[in-house]
């Protein structure tokens, strides 16, 4: 198990999002965590990358508490994309990607060859070699995600979590920016572990999926085994058919409706 | 271009940026050579160097070394000082408004000086300056751990912000309700508020020298962390980066740096707002280069601006402070308004 929640209690403040929850992620695997709004998936994420520390239970990495291990190492292990990051107005491509070193350099050796191998890889991987002295902000937006996740990649970590990488994307670079992460997770062996909103790109691009509702795992496993007419009405609420997808053969999800109640009108 | 020609670029700008250090440098000696040469007294190039380096006690000697030459490494430690705070400032801030003067700096000396004069009956200017400098301290620790206990152990800097405000607009009351009551007092102040490096000794410098020296070593090492942090709270954290360090670490320099020159030069805040937004164009976003840059570009600004002051108005001379307010703020102007203003 690379990486673990074990009855991890999450919130901020007085608010409690996630009570008492478990979940392990295996190495080698892509994990999509789905689930409607509200229902804690991006603190679960958050608190995988340690980026919220659990009010209660624990999170370990490789079998150890990642609060215990020294926040740099575990930068050199495991890399987080935030949902919508910020970057200072006229950073260039190479210069953000440049910054995904920064576990990697001393403040007295700013910049080494293994640096420079890593930025070109990412760079080149990302197909954003042309675009490198390019500004962030005049890069459409399919762009600007590919950037951050080289950032990511720059970073050289085996453990990816990626948060919404793909919102605000049309249809198209959403299905760029996930061919990518299946291109690291296939070619390279990462283990990703992903929030989406789009269940039936969720369903094509991971082989682990994670449905939750109400800061609680209502199902897990493979797509097929998750994405049932019956988990959509308990966990989206939503009458939906389940076909399979002509392409790739994964679960496809044709909405009906809200889901019809048995008793009285929907709340 | 294809992926090994990314190597090059990367040290073709690595040249470019020494470059623009080493042309940054040049403009500091042009700057240090007028400040020691010209004023009311212009002393010609030649007898400033026997002046420096082989003194027989002229006129033009005395002038040099015991005024012209404190005058200008004050102005230099200064404009340092205050052009790295201000960089770091803005950079923790992510505000393009913001100045040293955010943390309660400049009123936490203020009001300390001015104290110092009406309680205990500090008349020199030493003395004046000890004070300023711890006022400027514990004014600033005091916004800090205001601004700590809004939430969750590292103060934001919107709590910052706002504890600064705050902690300077109260310290400014009583500074105003002070120096109405004791004229002495009003008398130290005004001559400080306006700001000046001029009639302070070697023994001002002797003392400021080791605060700022402290306050950039800070500097540098927070320079990568700031890096960091400027792709928000998350990915610097994601990169390894412990965030109430790095900002405990910022505050701490831009205290010493900001401290140490306010106490010793009055209020020149404007400095640190100003030279970041000169600097950025030179230098980009990249914290290890700007806050270098900001502190060149903040030496020679801050003595071109003395220098200017020095001969303006003959045989009069105007305080640093009031040519960098006069000057700057129409160039602020023009620069906040042919550049989009920059979103950090």
């Amino acid at each position: 198990m690379r990486l673990q929640a074990a009855g991890v209690k999450l919130g901020y403040g007085e608010r409690i999002v996630v009570d008492g929850l478990d979940l392990g992620i295996e190495a080698g695997t892509a994990t999509t965590i789905i689930g409607p709004n509200g229902c804690g998936k991006s603190t679960l994420l958050r608190a995988l990358g340690r980026l919220l520390k659990p009010q209660g239970g624990e999170v370990l990495l490789d079998g150890k508490r990642i609060d215990k291990i020294p926040t740099r190492e575990v930068a050199k292990i495991l890399g987080v994309l935030p949902q919508a990051p910020i970057a200072p107005e006229g950073l260039t491509v190479a210069d953000l990607v440049a910054r995904g070193r920064h576990p990697h350099q001393t403040w007295y050796r700013q910049w080494s060859s293994d640096d420079e191998g890593a930025v070109t890889e990412a760079l080149d991987m990302t197909g954003l070699a042309d675009l490198a002295e390019r500004p962030l902000d005049e890069l459409s937006g399919g762009q600007r995600q590919r950037a951050w996740i080289s950032m990511a990649l720059a970073q050289g970590t085996d453990l990816l979590l990626l948060d919404e990488p793909t919102t605000f994307l049309d249809l198209a670079h959403q299905v760029e920016v996930l061919e990518l992460v299946r291109h690291l997770h296939r070619q390279a062996g990462r283990t990703v572990v992903m929030v989406l909103h789009d269940l039936n790109l969720a369903a094509r691009y991971a082989d682990r999926l994670v449905a939750m509702r109400g800061g609680r795992v209502i199902s897990s496993g493979t797509p097929h085994e998750v994405l049932t007419e019956e988990l959509l009405g308990e966990v989206f609420e939503l009458d939906a058919k389940v076909i399979e997808d002509p392409v790739a053969g994964t679960p496809l999800v044709v909405p009906i409706g809200p889901r019809t109640r048995p008793a009285g009108p929907a709340a | 271009m294809s992926a090994t020609a990314v190597a090059p670029r990367i040290r073709g700008v690595r040249h470019r940026r020494l470059t623009v250090l080493f042309a940054l440098l040049a403009a500091v000696l042009v700057a240090v050579v007028l400040s020691v040469t010209v004023g009311s007294k212009s002393v010609p190039l030649a007898d400033a160097w026997h002046a420096l380096t082989a003194p027989t006690g002229t006129e033009n000697d005395i002038v040099i070394r015991a005024l012209r030459v404190p005058r200008t490494v004050l102005g230099v430690l200064a404009g340092v000082a205050l052009g790295v705070a201000g960089a770091l400032m803005q950079g923790h801030t992510r505000n393009p408004l913001a100045d040293p003067g955010l943390l309660g700096v400049t009123q936490g000396a203020a009001f300390a000086m001015v104290s110092s004069i009406i309680l205990l009956g500090v008349s020199s200017l030493l003395g004046y300056i000890w004070f300023g400098l711890a006022g400027a301290l514990v004014a600033s620790v005091a916004v800090f751990a205001l601004g700590m206990t809004g939430g969750k152990g590292s103060p934001t800097p919107v709590t910052l912000a706002l504890a600064g405000t705050a902690v300077s607009a109260f310290l400014y009351a009583l500074t105003s309700a002070i120096v109405l009551l004791d004229e002495q007092a009003m008398d130290v102040f005004r001559f400080w508020q306006a700001g000046s490096i001029a009639a302070r000794g070697a023994d001002v410098v002797w003392q400021v020298l080791p605060f700022i020296l402290a306050g950039l070593v800070l500097a540098a090492v927070n320079a990568p962390g700031l890096n960091a942090l400027s792709l928000g709270e998350d990915v610097a954290r994601s990169l390894g980066q412990n965030i109430p360090v790095t900002r405990a670490v910022g505050v701490a320099a831009v205290t010493l740096l900001s401290g140490a020159s306010v106490a010793a030069c009055g209020s020149l805040a404007f400095v640190g707002l100003i030279v970041p937004h000169m600097t950025r164009p030179l230098s980009g976003t990249d914290h290890r280069w700007l806050l270098p840059y900001s502190g060149l570009v903040g030496a020679a600004l801050l003595l071109v601006a003395d220098v200017v002051g020095r001969v303006v108005a003959p045989p009069g001379e105007l305080e640093v402070g009031v040519v960098l307010a006069l000057l700057g703020a129409p160039f602020f102007v023009a620069l906040v308004r042919r550049r989009k203003p920059v979103r950090l």
